[in-house]
């Protein structure tokens, strides 16, 4: 009860931004809601029967002003429509180089993992000054990724990915809600956001800590994360790749049953019906669980689907393998 | 049936001798007046069950723990609160009260084109509201009243089917009376009255029907395939089955959205009957306002999307959704505006009707301004789903559509009944609903810019001061809704006879007795002046009228 705030944190790039527009908007709507009502006041005082005043040549209509108080709202609701849609277009474009994070809900938690393997629950670790991208799915129903502070909020759907971005900007600690509400437990699907300067976040991540799993417990058998080795994400992706006998026909030199998979996230294929995909995270999910979907030209639709044989978990990992391809050079 | 045979008693009255008989005659009416009195003491009776629900989900927040009752117990509170009050008052409210009783009645009929189709929506109305009851009794349901699929089609563990069974058959309720006032408005006015001498809220009733008739079926199939899915396991929308999740949030937000203006569209009728009346004076710019109608029934089609900003629908679907949310505002402004220059050089009462209308103004306004701030999509994608979600629908859902229900109610009340009811114990009411739901509902904006998500049975302890402002004024909201129903209740017996215009306003429903007689008019009137035809002096001699001891 001591602390009372009236006003969120502002700790993302998008949070003053936001303001800013909010702001406007409150400032237009005290012009007119702090208007209107006492021109109404004064004129149902005025006008009341019980004054004297001249109520001679009473008009009904006038087109000038019927023009007037038409055409000023429509202007003003222009200007807030487009500076709302420049800035919408910047907050669902993610920049080129993001560090990604994978995220799952389930009710009634959410499991991040980092690239390099490390995971959590219900928290969310990110470094300050540096764009973040969130790759969420659920594994049953819609729930919705919400961090107040950064003023970003994006559903999370079963049987696909949504992309949400942000840069934190101060470091704190947030507050994570799920925002669509999605049964029983719903308000209790919170959990944190820890923003944390990059040497402090990168201490973070170097720091092993126990493998929790998707549903909660803690895997022993895995080995621990060991921060050092590459890519572990990629790698347990690798390993999965080999295990599901997907190197059999997907031969990183070509030439197999299937297309090389070499540099394909980020590319544009040509399908079989002649349109274009691009080929992000939802085709390659489409790709391992409904193959027949969307075919590549020139390959026939023999791939067996992965649908029910795979978990989200390891379906994030084959992702972060297959991008991981497209990674030349750097 | 010669007219010579025509009774010329009030509608309420029968000569059943036997009780059995007297409930027949109600039961089995086909009077439109008797109906939409039927209807009156159903949707009040769900208006008071949905308010208790809200008690209770208001009375758990006082905490930000989870004290009072589960997180199972409250789900279902605040999803039998939502179902009860969109689809079994406010959307009938208005329309199946008013728009039946006051229909025929404004365009000088004996009833509606059909009377029969009237009482089965009625009967209608009532089996889905007897369904909707069965699966709260017996369990309720916890998938908040937007049903979003696949919680609701797969998870949850409560009477989805019931329920949705109970909103699917009051569907049809919708259509029906949709579909009896377009032809009866078409069809059935009196010799004379041209469109543009109709009853601004004629033209609100006739803009309502147009979305009662396109947008329902689209929601019942919606719903259907729910029951479909979760029945049978046939995968539509959820992707375990195969099925796209967001097609369910499409379909039911292309009725929804515009239900919303089923709500608020008569709603802005009666205000601009309540207006010019107690101004004494034709309204502004009539056929702006009538036109302002139609094209919020218009646009209203194509804003659903708006409801989808952070759905993962596409960036470009987003800034379109977002564009023409823009272009409602502006209709609805204007009506606004030509409301306010209709009380320039007026003769201005404050009776109950007219505090309500003001009310009205007052909330919409805000209503609709917070509108614009959801409507600009980088804003939305903070405020969705919070708290400020809440208080914008219902400083426009409630602040809007039950100001002038309430207003309405007042206004006509003499007609129906025959009595006015107590001056002075109305504009109290209305003052405490006015004062008792900003308290409600504004600390509400602050707490959603904040970050509170809606929906939360247990929240942060940060918010709980704004929590128990907005619990506090809810009590006194709940005191304003009660005390009407007592004076109300009392002038049944007590009232003053009221005349056959009690508040000297113009409309061919005033121009017959009060309670009006069963086939409304004793002959066919002729309309030979336009809607509000108060002559330009009227409001010099109201106000000459005026004397120390009049009403004010």
């Amino acid at each position: 009860m001591r602390d009372f705030p009236l006003f969120p944190d502002q700790a993302s790039t998008f949070a003053t931004q936001v303001d800013q527009l909010y702001f406007f908007l409150v400032a237009l709507s005290l012009i007119f809601a702090g208007v209107l009502p006492f021109v109404i006041l004064y004129l149902i005082v005025r006008y009341h029967r019980s004054q004297k005043v001249d109520r001679s040549n009473p008009v009904d209509s006038n087109l000038k002003l019927e023009l007037t108080w038409t055409l000023i709202p429509l202007a003003l609701v222009m200007v807030v429509f487009f500076w709302g849609a420049f800035l919408y277009v910047q907050m669902r474009t993610p920049p080129a180089r993001t560090l990604d994070v994978y995220v799952i809900g389930k009710q009634w938690m959410w499991h991040v993992q980092h690239p390099n393997g490390k995971r959590e629950n219900n928290e969310l670790h990110v470094p300050v000054g540096q764009p973040v991208r969130l790759i969420m799915t659920s594994q049953d129903v819609i729930h919705s990724f919400y961090v107040p502070a950064f003023r970003v909020k994006q559903d999370v759907l079963p049987g696909r990915y949504t992309i949400m971005w942000f840069e934190a900007t101060k470091p704190g600690e947030y507050h994570l809600f799920c925002a669509e509400y999605c049964g029983t437990e719903h308000s209790l699907m919170i959990g944190r956001v820890v923003a944390l300067p990059l040497a402090d976040y990168e201490r973070w991540l170097a720091t092993p800590g126990p493998v929790v799993l998707p549903d909660g417990t803690i895997d022993t058998g895995q080995p621990v994360v060991a921060p050092t080795i590459g890519d572990p994400m990629a790698a347990a992706g690798a390993r999965l790749f080999t295990s599901l006998g997907c190197a059999g026909c997907h031969a990183m030199a070509g030439g197999g049953v299937g297309p090389s998979l070499q540099g394909l996230y980020g590319s544009n294929s040509v399908m079989s019906d002649g349109s274009t995909v691009l080929a992000d995270e939802n085709y390659i999910r489409e790709s391992i669980l409904n193959p027949t979907a969307r075919v590549v030209s020139g390959y026939a639709a023999v791939m067996p689907s992965y649908q029910g044989q795979i978990t989200e978990d390891q379906l994030n990992q084959l992702i972060a393998y297959i991008k991981s391809l497209a990674d030349t050079g750097n | 049936m010669s007219t010579l045979s025509l009774p010329q008693t009030s509608y309420i009255r029968d000569n059943s001798r036997t009780f059995t008989d007297w409930l027949k005659s109600w039961l089995l009416t086909v009077d439109h007046k008797r109906i939409a009195i039927l209807y009156l003491l159903a949707i009040n009776f769900f208006f008071l069950l949905g308010g208790l629900a809200a008690t209770l989900v208001r009375v758990e927040l006082i905490t930000p723990q989870g004290d009072l009752m589960s997180s199972d117990v409250y789900n279902r509170a605040f999803t039998l609160h939502g179902v009860i009050m969109v689809f079994f008052f406010l959307i009938p409210s208005i329309p199946a009260v008013l728009g039946n009783f006051l229909v025929p009645l404004m365009i000088g009929a004996r009833d509606l084109a059909f009377p029969r189709l009237n009482l089965l929506s009625w009967y209608l109305y009532m089996i889905g509201g007897i369904f909707a009851l069965i699966a709260a009794v017996f369990g309720g349901v916890d998938t908040g009243w937007t049903f979003y699929t696949p919680f609701s089609s797969t998870y949850s563990n409560s009477n989805v089917v019931m329920t949705i069974t109970g909103a699917f058959i009051m569907g049809f309720s919708s259509i029906l009376t949709g579909l009896n006032f377009i032809v009866t408005i078409h069809k059935m006015r009196a010799p004379g009255l041209t469109w543009f001498r109709l009853p601004l809220f004629i033209w609100a009733n006739y803009a309502t029907s147009i979305i009662q008739i396109l947008a329902t079926p689209v929601l019942g199939i919606a719903l259907l395939l729910v029951v479909v899915e979760r029945l049978w396991g046939v995968g539509i929308y959820d992707p375990a089955l195969g099925g796209d999740p967001l097609l369910f949030q499409h379909l039911f937000w292309f009725y929804s959205h515009p239900a919303v203006y089923i709500m608020i569209l008569p709603a802005m009728g009666v205000i601009s009957e309540l207006i010019s009346t107690f101004s004494r004076k034709r309204i502004f710019g009539y056929e702006f306002i009538a036109f302002s109608s139609i094209a919020i029934a218009i646009l209203g089609f194509l804003v659903w999307g708006h409801h989808m900003f952070v759905s993962s629908q596409s960036v470009y679907a987003g800034l379109v959704f977002s564009f023409i949310t823009m272009l409602v505002a502006i209709p609805s402004a204007i009506k606004v505006f030509n409301w306010t220059a209709t009380l320039y050089k007026g003769s201005i009462s404050y009776r109950t009707p007219m505090l309500y209308a003001l009310g009205f103004i007052g909330l919409f306004v805000i209503g609709g301004l917070t509108g614009i701030f959801l409507g600009v999509t980088a804003v939305d994608l903070h405020v969705t789903d919070t708290y400020f979600v809440v208080a914008h629908f219902h400083y426009v859902m409630v602040g809007g559509t039950i100001m002038a229900y309430l207003g309405g109610i007042h206004f006509w009340w003499p007609k129906m009944t025959g009595r006015m009811y107590n001056e002075t114990w109305g504009g109290i009411a209305a003052l405490i609903i006015f004062v008792g739901f900003n308290m409600t509902f504004f600390p509400q904006f602050i707490l959603g810019y904040l970050g509170m998500p809606r929906r939360y049975h247990v929240y942060p302890p940060e918010f709980q001061i704004l929590h128990v402002m907005s619990t506090a004024g809810a009590s006194i909201l709940a005191i304003g809704f009660i005390v009407p129903l007592i004076y109300l209740g009392i002038s049944l017996r007590k009232g003053a006879i009221a005349g056959d215009n009690p508040w000297g306003a113009t409309g061919l429903e005033w121009k017959t007795s009060s309670p009006p007689p069963t086939f409304n008019f004793d002959k066919t009137p002729i309309v030979t002046e336009e809607a509000y035809a108060y002559p330009p002096e009227a409001a010099e001699r109201d106000a000459a009228a005026w004397r120390p001891g009049s009403p004010l």
